[in-house]
């Protein structure tokens, strides 16, 4: 049987604060995370869309920005603020720590995670976390210019670097560093509960491809965020304790000589930062693998393609992703040796990748396609992570990394594979999960519209970005007025701004979608897409300890659709083998 | 693809479901989670020490023999001795003897203030001496943030393990945990202890003025 390690036998919480706000059931907590998540990427969306009218408008007056014109390290703020919310916020949040909470215990078939209260106070530690960070565009100076990467010395110097590096900045890294440990929390959980808490019969060969991506996600976050804490411990003390960790000697800031700080590599942050950095895309990413992977074979009605070879990948991926953090860093100046190895290891990653591409496929291959939202975000999925790999390749390269680096080029590789891929998993996981939930179907031709319009937009959004690389236009750039030989790409960045604009207006599209479709969405029963996983098996939304008592028992992996023989097309996890009729 | 083996067979495999792959509970796997991720923390910390250490050939050396490396070395068996009792506590919890296991446990807390003491004036003594964590006499004020950075870290965890004593102590007494219970405290003291068998070494012992 499965019990709780702690907690016992508990019962629904009655009062509101309970069970709403400081709720320990598994479920609450992933769509407090998943409305965390959505705070942050319409908020970091807003940002995005305030720095592309810059870009096309330098001139415009903008709401928000105090002076009327937007200054350069106004615009840096935005840059910064922009990518930590997304990357940290979004893109951590949303995939691992909400759908994963919400869906990976019902999978499993338990009743809640193995440590119910460290769950409720991951997300609240997340949302201090985002809180401290949002203080940052408060406080004086404003918003930290140094990045979402935070490079020292800039990062390091403090308030006389520039705006926001002062009070700003420092609110930065104590929000990261608080961020660091909900993560470690919310990671530990995570694969605690895989591990001790599945129901009887549920094998790690029947998990669903789901549960595996979360729980190679939960070991990169237990490890990666374990150094990214240690990085953000020293960049503090070197901002507050006058430490010099990363702060060399003899630098001059705007004619003051710094003589209070010595001896200190700025590459020694780089090493830390990217040791995280590298791991956190593959965070980012391999959710939405595992959605991928689940949302093609219901939709498919085929078993998935090479299932123990997509867990394979995704530990290769998984391990691969701790070794290669070196190319982030092929500009710093190390030494080509090291460069050859860091580059012949990435390369290496587009192995597992193309396994896992070419299963998807295997997966489609011949299949009566149902095309919901669910599945268009999933085929998207597939289609803007082959996208944003194979660009992968090129900056892999250290010599073509020189001339790409600190380009657009840049830019539309990592928002391409780690951003609109991940969000598209994002997508689909809410079209999929939306109705167990809530209870109620989102609406499919809204959502087909969104899928559409968001597919095509994001492409006309990204592509013309590698172009402006490739003709050697600079990121992170405020101003590109009077700069000659960028004037003839000016009309570029007029049609991704509009393209933007486009995209960003079909978002809030999908949120009245969400929000219209929890009041007048067609109710969805029990297991409205004929799936055959244990989160299908119980009511929608399911009751407070998901299975009402009833532990379920596994019998057979997580994907067996079109079994010959059988009497319907899809044999759930849970049923009994002889009512299933199967023919050996 | 598993239909080959009988459900009996892959039941009845720890790793089957339904019950804990070698019957290890949720807390102590949680717990050693806990430690790796830690074990990370402190890695980078000791990694980025030797690296800051390489890049400053002028690193200075100036632990005396005596206090310094004297005192570090009392602390040092302080914190070994406390991981006895610590295994002391834990075979008690075992055999279900509440009265030693909370003795043991107790002492085990104790061993943790006397090194937080020790360590405390070993730091008043350096501070005295003029180092800080921007400063040091040698003027290479990396060796003080180093220093005061990575045993502090370590000092703060040893003062959470004993406030986690404590409260195991008092709780088990109360019988609000159980013998489980106990092992994971355990383990986190243990890794606490683990952890200065490193520090120790790379910033005290390697820091030795040997007169040269």
């Amino acid at each position: 049987m499965v019990t709780h390690e702690s907690g016992g036998h508990h019962h629904p919480p009655t009062g509101f604060i309970r069970k709403y706000i400081f709720s320990v059931d598994h479920k609450v907590i992933g769509i407090q995370y998943y409305f965390l998540a959505l705070f942050s990427v319409f908020l970091g969306m807003t940002l995005s869309l305030l720095m592309r009218i810059h870009l096309v408008w330098p001139a415009a007056k903008l709401p928000f920005t105090p002076g009327g014109v937007m200054t350069p390290e106004q615009y840096l703020a935005l840059v910064t603020m922009h990518g930590t919310i997304m990357v940290f916020m979004v893109l951590t949040t949303a995939p691992q720590s909400g759908f994963g909470n919400y869906i990976l215990p019902i999978q499993i078939g338990a009743e809640d995670m193995a440590f119910p209260v460290l769950n409720m106070l991951s997300f609240w530690v997340t949302f201090v976390s985002l809180m401290v960070m949002v203080t940052a565009f408060f406080v004086t100076g404003g918003a930290p210019i140094s990045g979402w990467t935070a490079y020292p010395t800039l990062s390091a110097l403090g308030q006389i670097t520039g705006p926001g590096q002062g009070a700003g900045q420092t609110l930065w890294v104590i929000g990261l560093g608080i961020f660091c440990v909900a993560s470690l929390l919310g990671a530990l959980n995570f694969i605690t509960t895989t591990i001790d808490l599945r129901a009887k019969g549920m094998t790690f060969g029947r998990l669903p491809l789901t549960v595996w991506a979360w729980l190679i996600t939960a070991v990169l976050a237990l490890l990666a965020f374990g150094v990214l804490l240690a990085a953000c411990i020293l960049l503090l003390l070197d901002r507050t304790a006058g430490t010099s960790f990363f702060i060399p000697g003899g630098l001059v800031v705007t004619d003051t000589p710094i003589t209070w700080h010595k001896g200190g590599s700025p590459l020694l942050w780089q090493h830390l930062f990217w040791f995280f950095g590298h791991p956190e895309v593959y965070i980012a990413i391999l959710p939405g693998m595992g959605v991928a992977s689940h949302v093609l074979s219901t939709f498919s009605r085929k078993p998935v393609f090479g299932y123990r070879a997509m867990v394979g990948a995704m530990c290769a991926i998984g391990f691969l992703g701790f070794c290669v953090w070196g190319h982030h860093m092929f500009i710093s100046g190390m030494s080509p040796y090291s460069a050859f190895a860091f580059s012949l290891m990435t390369m290496t990653i587009g192995v597992p990748s193309a396994i896992k591409t070419f299963n998807w496929l295997g997966t489609l291959w011949g299949a009566q396609i149902r095309f919901t939202t669910a599945m268009l975000f999933a085929l998207g999925f597939v289609s803007l992570f082959v996208t944003g790999g194979l660009s992968g390749l090129f900056l892999a390269q250290p010599s073509l990394d020189l001339y790409l680096h600190d380009t657009y080029f840049v830019v539309a590789h990592f928002h391409l594979i780690m951003g609109v891929a991940a969000i598209f998993g994002i997508f689909s996981a809410t079209y999929f999960w939306y109705p167990k939930m809530f209870g109620r179907m989102l609406n499919e031709s809204i959502g087909r519209l969104h899928f559409w319009i968001t597919f095509v937009g994001v492409y006309c959004i990204f592509m013309p970005m590698h172009f402006l690389g490739l003709a050697g236009h600079p990121r992170r750039y405020a101003d590109l007025t009077g700069v000659n030989f960028l004037a003839p790409l000016h009309a570029v960045h007029y049609f991704i701004t509009i393209s933007a604009m486009v995209v960003i207006t079909m978002q809030l599209l999908f949120l009245f979608n969400f929000f219209y479709s929890m009041k007048a969405g067609k109710i969805a029963g029990d297991n409205p897409y004929e799936a055959t996983t244990l989160e299908w098996a119980i009511p929608s939304p399911p009751p407070f300890d998901n299975f009402a008592g009833q532990v379920p028992v596994v019998y057979r992996g997580a994907y067996e659709f079109g079994v010959p023989g059988a009497h319907a097309d899809f044999i759930p996890q849970h049923l009994v083998p002889a009512k299933a009729g199967r023919s050996h | 693809m598993h239909e080959t083996k009988s459900d009996e067979a892959l039941v009845s495999s720890p790793w089957s479901g339904g019950t804990r792959p070698f019957s290890v509970n949720s807390k102590k796997l949680g717990m050693w989670l806990f430690i790796v991720s830690d074990t990370l923390t402190f890695s980078a910390l000791l990694l980025a020490y030797s690296y800051v250490r390489l890049a400053n050939p002028d690193w200075p050396r100036p632990f005396e023999i005596y206090p310094a490396i004297a005192k570090s070395t009392t602390m040092t068996i302080i914190l070994l001795a406390s991981s006895l009792t610590m295994v002391l506590g834990v075979a008690a919890a075992r055999r279900n003897d509440r009265v030693k296991t909370v003795r043991w446990l107790l002492f085990t807390a104790v061993g943790g203030i006397l090194f937080v003491v020790l360590h405390t004036t070993e730091w008043i003594n350096l501070i005295h001496e003029g180092y800080t964590p921007w400063s040091t006499p040698q003027g290479v004020p990396l060796f003080g943030a180093a220093f005061f950075g990575i045993t502090g870290l370590h000092m703060l965890h040893v003062t959470i393990g004993v406030i986690y004593l404590a409260v195991m102590a008092f709780g088990y007494q109360k019988q609000n945990f159980d013998a489980d219970d106990v092992e994971v405290t355990g383990l986190y003291w243990h890794f606490v202890d683990l952890v200065w068998m490193f520090v120790f070494p790379m910033i005290y012992l390697m820091s030795v003025n040997l007169g040269g």
